[in-house]
């Protein structure tokens, strides 16, 4: 009972510390556009990559905090999308996939010197871990700009519009004149994809809709947005993000895919370092280190990386950081072949718990970015490898043993074994944030601290281990 | 004193058979692809895929009576080692033993059609969704740049085929810079296309396959303007990832029209300095030579 307290004390502290610290600056894989001049700062861009074959669903969420009537968000598309093809997901399937793959801190206890005995427990950084005019009239203006309006649809709380032009500066001057705040040097950009051949996707607040859907339903957030297309392009626009930057922005691509791991063929994508063991002070400021260590180990290459964060068979999990996300969730997500017989086999067995319902038949990457237009000049461009190799972002807090303790092994113990691990365990966290040692080293308890009370306490019991043409209406029934 | 020695080197490195250098290299980009960039090739796709490659080469050897040599073999599974991934072994084994099969039937008049490592990694990819290339897996250094271009002309030089690599290099640079200009981009979107580890490699390792090339240089410029065309088409029209290998794979069954177009002795390998290139010239003919002839990278 004491202990279960204990864990949830702690993970409460964990929980508060990662939304204290999820400040950074954030954007956007397309561009927000104001039409208020109030600046508007991107914040957390998340999305999730549903792909198999030339398949892909994409599902945007955004920490968008301005006035709703502010908000407008255009990206480029591949091809024309029809109304079936856009809908609206629920906040919640994003935070649940964060959390699900999100960094974890696990924790053992050292045993009794004495005698031989170790308990296990799994920490979960629960929290996500960054947050990171008339119709006519308008049909009109656009034509006389050589702008299409190729759809235009009401999508739950949003007006969407799919628009297609000859030329970049009609496009612009069409969404000005329609009210829209383009940022500049956007104009290139745009008619970079318009010569492309791409559709740009322009979604505004319908505030009619959102202020009913206020009262009924009670959301505050703005629900992400998802489309559906079947294309060979399998590529995220991140340069329309890059326009309006206030400095470098942070982006979380998670991959939902058939065979394996995603990657980027374009950039270099790399395992953020895990499965290391770190001080026990870490532990009330997780978030803190993982920001400072992909920080630091962003800019130790050169800023030109994408990290993998976690990668991992949605069979099983070791230990699940919350709970298995349904068939229902992923399939909302726009896993469309869970009902499609299995092509592959489970990789890795005994070793991992596999608890009910998972699905079977999905891998999930979560990548993680930090870029600015120097550094990613180009967008993201993906492949799904067929890498089925399990990896997760793991760092390991190894709790000093606190219990009575009186013979010659406890002496080596605390005089020797643990002083030397704590040491090894500051360098090992000042490499990879780049925080000063000697400060960290201070934050070590002293020998005697290490002894501590005799009391002897009960270390917490382990817990918490817990082609058919229009194939995207089987998503969103 | 110092250029005295500089020569000598110099002509010792002249007198080395450029497999051994591109062994070297591959094995060196192998090392650094696994040791310091943590991509993953594992041990045992590598020894799968060289010790795949190598045996089918000894069995080849003995059915068609010849000596074993193993330099191209190695190159072979070395160079699948390098830019195939996969996490099924067998494939690895697969993809070894079938380039070395393809290498010794797929032949028309006595000449292999394919780059042996390039045809079996484009039927691995195609065939299997567990095999995959690690474009972009380089990163975007100018110092690898460098390297894997400058040990990457030397070998072709030694095997004559500067011109094809070359050739290719300006052309896909000129085509994405065009591509970028019409686009309105900023150059840094081309150079970042054009700095990418595996293009290099390509461009200097596997394209630039004297047996499997077409001989005459006019012939070889028409191949690399070719090969930059279809991976153009098959990069920014079809979307695909591997454009450049799969494009390579498509033009080598041009290379016996292009042979008959332009006409030229055939390369072999001779160990030191072979130089054939478009001016025929009369061959010694020994032992060695002929032994040698079946040998390709």
């Amino acid at each position: 009972m004491r202990s279960a307290k204990k864990t949830n004390a702690l993970r409460l502290l964990l929980s508060v510390a990662l939304c204290v610290t999820a400040q950074a600056t954030w954007a956007f894989c397309g561009f927000y556009v104001s039409s208020a001049p109030t600046k508007l700062f991107n914040h957390a861009s998340q999305v999730v990559l549903a792909h198999q074959g030339k398949r892909t669903v994409i599902t945007m969420a955004n920490d968008f905090k301005g006035d709703v009537k502010d908000f407008a968000l255009v990206i480029p598309v591949p091809t024309r999308l029809q109304r079936e093809q856009i809908h609206v997901a629920e906040r919640k399937l994003i935070d649940h996939l964060d959390a699900y793959t999100a960094p974890r801190l696990v924790q053992y206890f050292d045993e009794d010197p004495c005698g031989v005995r170790m308990e296990y427990d799994a920490m979960k950084p629960t929290a996500p871990a960054m947050r990171a005019s008339s119709d006519a009239v308008m049909e009109r203006r656009a034509k006389s700009l050589g702008v299409t309006i190729e759809a235009k649809y009401t999508v739950g709380e949003y007006d969407i519009l799919i628009l297609s032009a000859k030329q970049s500066d009609g496009l612009i001057t069409w969404l000005q004149n329609s009210g829209y705040r383009i940022p500049k040097g956007a104009a290139e950009v745009v008619g970079s994809y318009l010569k492309q051949g791409m559709r740009f996707f322009v979604a505004k607040v319908n505030l009619e809709t959102q202020s009913r859907a206020l009262s009924n339903v009670g959301y505050q957030q703005l629900r992400p947005l998802q489309i559906a297309y079947e294309h060979s392009r399998f590529m995220l626009p991140i340069r329309l993000g890059t326009v309006n930057a206030n400095g470098p922005q942070e982006l979380f691509v998670y991959g939902l895919t058939s065979t394996g791991r995603l990657e980027t063929t374009n950039y270099r994508t790399m395992r953020l370092p895990s499965d290391v063991n770190v001080p026990e002070f870490v532990q009330p400021q997780f978030a803190q280190f993982y920001r400072a260590m992909f920080g630091r180990q962003t800019q130790i290459n050169d800023g030109r990386v994408v990290f993998t964060e976690y990668a991992w068979d949605m069979n099983s999990c070791d230990p699940c950081a919350a709970e298995p996300m349904s068939n229902d969730e992923l399939r909302e997500l726009g896993v469309s072949w869970l009902d499609a017989p299995q092509i592959r086999a489970q990789p890795y067995g005994a070793r991992y718990i596999a608890p009910p319902p998972m699905a079977s038949g999905v891998f999930v990457t979560r990548l993680h970015v930090r870029y600015d237009g120097v550094h990613f000049p180009e967008d993201l461009m993906f492949r799904e490898t067929g890498d089925t190799q399990n990896f997760q972002g793991r760092y390991v807090m190894q709790h000093a043993y606190q219990g009575l303790a009186n013979c010659p092994a406890a002496e080596q113990y605390f005089a020797e074994v643990l002083p030397q691990r704590q040491a090894q365990e500051v360098a090992t966290l000042a490499e990879l944030t780049g925080w000063d040692e000697t400060k960290l080293l201070a934050k070590l308890p002293g020998r005697n601290a290490l002894r501590g009370a005799n009391a002897p306490r009960n270390p917490p019991t382990r817990e918490d281990k817990t082609s058919n043409a229009a194939w995207w209406r089987q998503l969103w029934k | 004193m110092v250029g005295a020695d500089a020569k000598r080197i110099w002509h010792r490195l002249r007198a080395i058979d450029p497999r051994w250098l591109q062994i070297a290299v591959l094995t060196a980009l192998i090392c650094y692809a696994g040791f310091y960039l943590s991509q993953r090739i594992t041990p045992i796709n590598g020894a799968f895929a060289i010790g795949g490659a190598l045996f089918a080469e000894w069995l080849g050897s003995r059915f068609s009576r010849r000596a074993f040599d193993p330099r191209s073999a190695l190159i072979t599974g070395l160079s699948l080692t390098l830019l195939l991934r996969t996490s099924m072994p067998s494939l690895m084994l697969a993809a070894s033993l079938g380039a070395i099969a393809a290498k010794y039937s797929l032949r028309l008049n006595g000449k292999q059609v394919f780059n042996p490592s390039n045809i079996a990694i484009v039927a691995m990819t195609l065939l299997t969704p567990y095999a995959w290339i690690s474009t972009g897996q380089w990163g975007q250094t100018a110092l690898l740049v460098a390297w894997i271009g400058g040990l990457g002309m030397l070998v072709c030089a030694r095997a004559t085929r500067l011109d094809l690599a070359l050739t290719f290099s300006i052309a896909w640079g000129a085509a994405l810079l065009l591509r970028g200009a019409w686009l309105g981009d900023p150059a840094a979107i081309a150079l970042h296309q054009l700095q990418d580890g595996t293009l290099l490699i390509f461009s200097f390792f596997m394209l630039t396959d004297p047996r499997a090339t077409p001989d005459h240089r006019s012939a070889r410029i028409a191949f690399a303007v070719a090969v930059c065309g279809v991976a153009y088409y098959l990069r920014f029209f079809q979307y695909q990832p591997d454009a450049l290998i799969r494009a390579l794979a498509v033009v080598s069954v041009a290379t016996p029209l292009l042979d008959r177009w332009r006409h030229a002795a055939r390369f072999q390998w001779r160990g030191v300095a072979a130089a054939v290139a478009s001016q025929p010239r009369v061959m010694p003919v020994n032992a060695a030579l002929i032994r040698e002839q079946s040998v390709s990278v």
